[in-house]
């Protein structure tokens, strides 16, 4: 009995533990994502965001849960019901695991693999399906039309995404998450390879969704995305994986580029500070980003934003492996870590 | 070995727990929500008329050329990844192997831009 | 070890399952859907027996790739499935017959097979364990060196791959005006724009 409570129950009772510090922390950071989004932009544009709902209005998320979780889940004619109801699962379900391979803090991650960029890889490459059974199962021209092109959108920025990440692993030497943090050390990466952190973040912006890459959604402006027929918790919980994905990206882009949990620099100040924070700090800045772009760029047209992954992104990022790995190769600059 | 393989118990946990909460929050709209079905809620939106014909359109074949070119060049940097991490062990050798492989796929994208598989979409 | 087994079961009959309801699913969309969850139970016994490379790249590609290469072609053929499972019947001796025929092949094969004398060798001088040399590294150290001549001629598989969907599905549509980037930059306001002084009152 006691035999069985060591080795079997209290292993995974702890790791169910360490998945809710992973996964009540999310959701909390996302549904103040969405309240901070519509603050920051609020601001940008010269007004207030929401402030009527709690002091500073902070209790929004928790009314626009509610209000979601009251309506009326319509499931359209003809439409699908199993696979209808699976593709806001399914996004949902894959913005969480993959927050069980990124590393917050040094040996603070869920899931130490030794493939860790692959999985990240794997999941935003599956990011792909809860949109193209969405489309489809609403049975429904618009929808479907939409769903194909944010599908074939994503697929486009998914290559240069690949070609950036092999970037940083010329120089890492290992793909597991905490070997790249740790590799950070003497400099971050969005330093020397400057060219591919601005190509991974405007390629993150496209893989997601996001503005300005936001035409085939485009939310509430033209109808033709592939949630218009979705309501109620499907749909909270496709704008919820959404934002989700956004943490995501911006979780992979701290971590690729800007040194993970490392602090600036190497000073006995700023190592008192725990990673974590530094971690939380970085994410926090990129998640900025995000939204200050959406609150100033215009929308991309979709030939525009297609030419822009398939003609510049992708030789631009191919060339710069060419480049770095040649640079490695004549410099004797191989990365420290021997296997 | 086993080390390896208790690394990714946790992932099938999480994935577990994940699809546990995703199903209780729909069900929470199930049944916390209204029901009242109704013709006009459940029909297909199109700018509030009726729908005008069959909800399949006809095939857009760039959908599948971008899939195909898609799958091309994610097989591409499937093979980059082993490459990258073992660089130092390959030394020269390795990195021009590399650079021909990679050659030989930019003539094929070269080929792609001159013929306009590339443009519209 | 328990859980090492459990898992295996697990993998091995949902993917069994998964094969068997691709062929005898009614709506297409629910086989490439089958096949995915099939996939998937392959990388989990791939991760199994040690293989992660593999295990993440056939999730990689297969099914974040292939797969939405199928469901992309299906989603847009309106495949009359009732219509294409009429003539089973009629067709089912002669699919059994060829059953038969390729079962004793395989049995025949398997029966006279002679293992070569050095794989016993190469099976007792093992690469390094998983702690030293992760699977990845394993790989990417005998890919590019010593299996050099597979692997340009996967590129050139994947080349011909490129070509040949070009060649088969490109169509171009006659009078499609496209922008021309370069031209539109590098316009300067003086060839385009115009100043007149217009006294008020009097036209252009």
């Amino acid at each position: 009995m006691v035999e069985f409570w060591w080795s079997y129950a209290w292993p995974t009772l702890w790791i169910v533990i360490q998945i809710l510090f992973i996964v009540v922390p999310l959701l909390i950071v996302v549904a103040y994502l969405t309240y901070a989004e519509r603050k920051v932009i609020g601001f940008m544009q010269l007004r207030m965001g929401p402030n009527v709902v709690g002091p500073f209005g902070l209790l929004q998320p928790f009314a626009d849960a509610l209000k979601l979780m009251t309506k009326e889940l319509i499931i359209p004619t003809g439409a699908n019901r199993v696979v209808f109801l699976i593709a806001p699962m399914l996004t949902f379900v894959l913005a969480m695991i993959g927050w069980a391979v990124i590393p917050v803090a040094d040996g603070w991650v869920l899931s130490d693999i030794n493939v860790g960029i692959l999985y990240l890889f794997a999941i935003s490459s599956l990011g792909v399906y809860g949109i193209i059974m969405a489309g489809w199962a609403s049975n429904s021209k618009y929808p479907f039309l939409g769903a194909l092109r944010s599908a074939a959108q994503m697929v486009s920025y998914e290559v240069s995404i690949g070609f950036v990440i092999i970037t940083v692993l010329l120089a890492v030497g290992s793909l597991n998450l905490s070997d790249i943090v740790l590799a950070q050390q003497d400099v971050w990466f969005f330093i020397p390879l400057f060219p591919m952190f601005i190509v991974f973040v405007i390629s993150a912006l496209a893989e997601t969704n996001r503005a300005p890459f936001d035409l085939p959604e485009a939310e509430a402006e033209l109808v033709t995305g592939y949630n218009v027929e979705y309501s109620a918790m499907a749909f909270a919980l496709f704008f919820l994986g959404e934002y989700a994905n956004m943490v995501m990206m911006s979780g992979m882009t701290v971590i690729l580029f800007l040194g993970g949990w490392l602090p600036p620099l190497d000073i006995a100040i700023l190592n008192w500070v725990p990673g974590i924070v530094w971690f939380a700090l970085k994410v926090s800045a990129m998640l900025f980003v995000f939204l200050w772009v959406r609150a100033t760029l215009p929308r991309y047209r979709y030939d525009q934003l297609m030419r822009l992954g398939w003609k510049v992104f992708l030789p631009a990022s191919l060339l710069w492996v060419v480049v770095t790995a040649g640079a490695i190769v004549v410099f004797d600059w191989y990365p420290g870590i021997v296997n | 070995m086993e080390e390896l393989l208790l690394e990714y118990l946790p992932i099938l946990i999480f994935l577990g727990l994940a699809v546990g909460l995703s199903g209780l929050m729909v069900m929470a709209s199930v049944v916390v929500g209204a029901r009242k079905p109704d013709p006009e809620k459940n029909s297909a939106y199109e700018c509030g008329f009726d729908a005008f014909d069959d909800a399949r359109m006809k095939f857009d074949v760039r959908f599948y050329l971008v899939a195909i070119l898609f799958i091309i060049f994610d097989l591409e940097v499937a093979f980059l990844f082993p490459w990258a991490i073992t660089l130092s062990d390959i030394g020269v050798f390795g990195f021009w192997s590399m650079i021909v492989f990679l050659g030989i796929l930019t003539v094929g994208f070269v080929y792609e831009w001159r013929k306009g598989a590339l443009e519209w979409e | 070890m328990v859980i090492q087994a459990l898992a295996f079961y697990l993998f091995a009959a949902l993917a069994v399952a998964s094969g068997v309801m691709v062929i005898s699913a009614r709506n297409p969309v629910h086989s490439v859907l089958f096949l995915i969850l099939a996939f998937f139970n392959a990388a989990g016994l791939f991760v199994l027996i040690g293989a992660e490379f593999l295990a993440m790249i056939l999730v990689v590609v297969y099914v974040g790739a292939v797969a939405v290469l199928f469901l992309f072609v299906v989603m847009m053929l309106d495949i009359n499935f009732a219509e294409l499972r009429e003539g089973f019947l009629q067709y089912l001796p002669i699919g059994a017959l060829i059953g038969l025929i390729l079962a004793a092949e395989l049995i025949l094969i398997f029966g006279t097979w002679i293992v070569a004398p050095d794989v016993g060798q190469a099976l007792t001088a093992p690469i390094l364990p998983p702690d030293q040399v992760t699977n990845t590294h394993a790989l990417g150290r005998i890919i590019y060196t010593d299996y050099i001549y597979l692997f340009q001629a996967s590129g050139l598989i994947l080349l011909i791959a490129m070509i040949g969907a070009i060649v088969l599905t490109l169509r171009h549509r006659p009078g499609v005006r496209r922008q021309k980037i370069a031209d539109q930059v590098s316009r300067r306001p003086e060839d385009v724009i115009e100043v007149r002084d217009v006294t008020t009152g009097s036209g252009v």
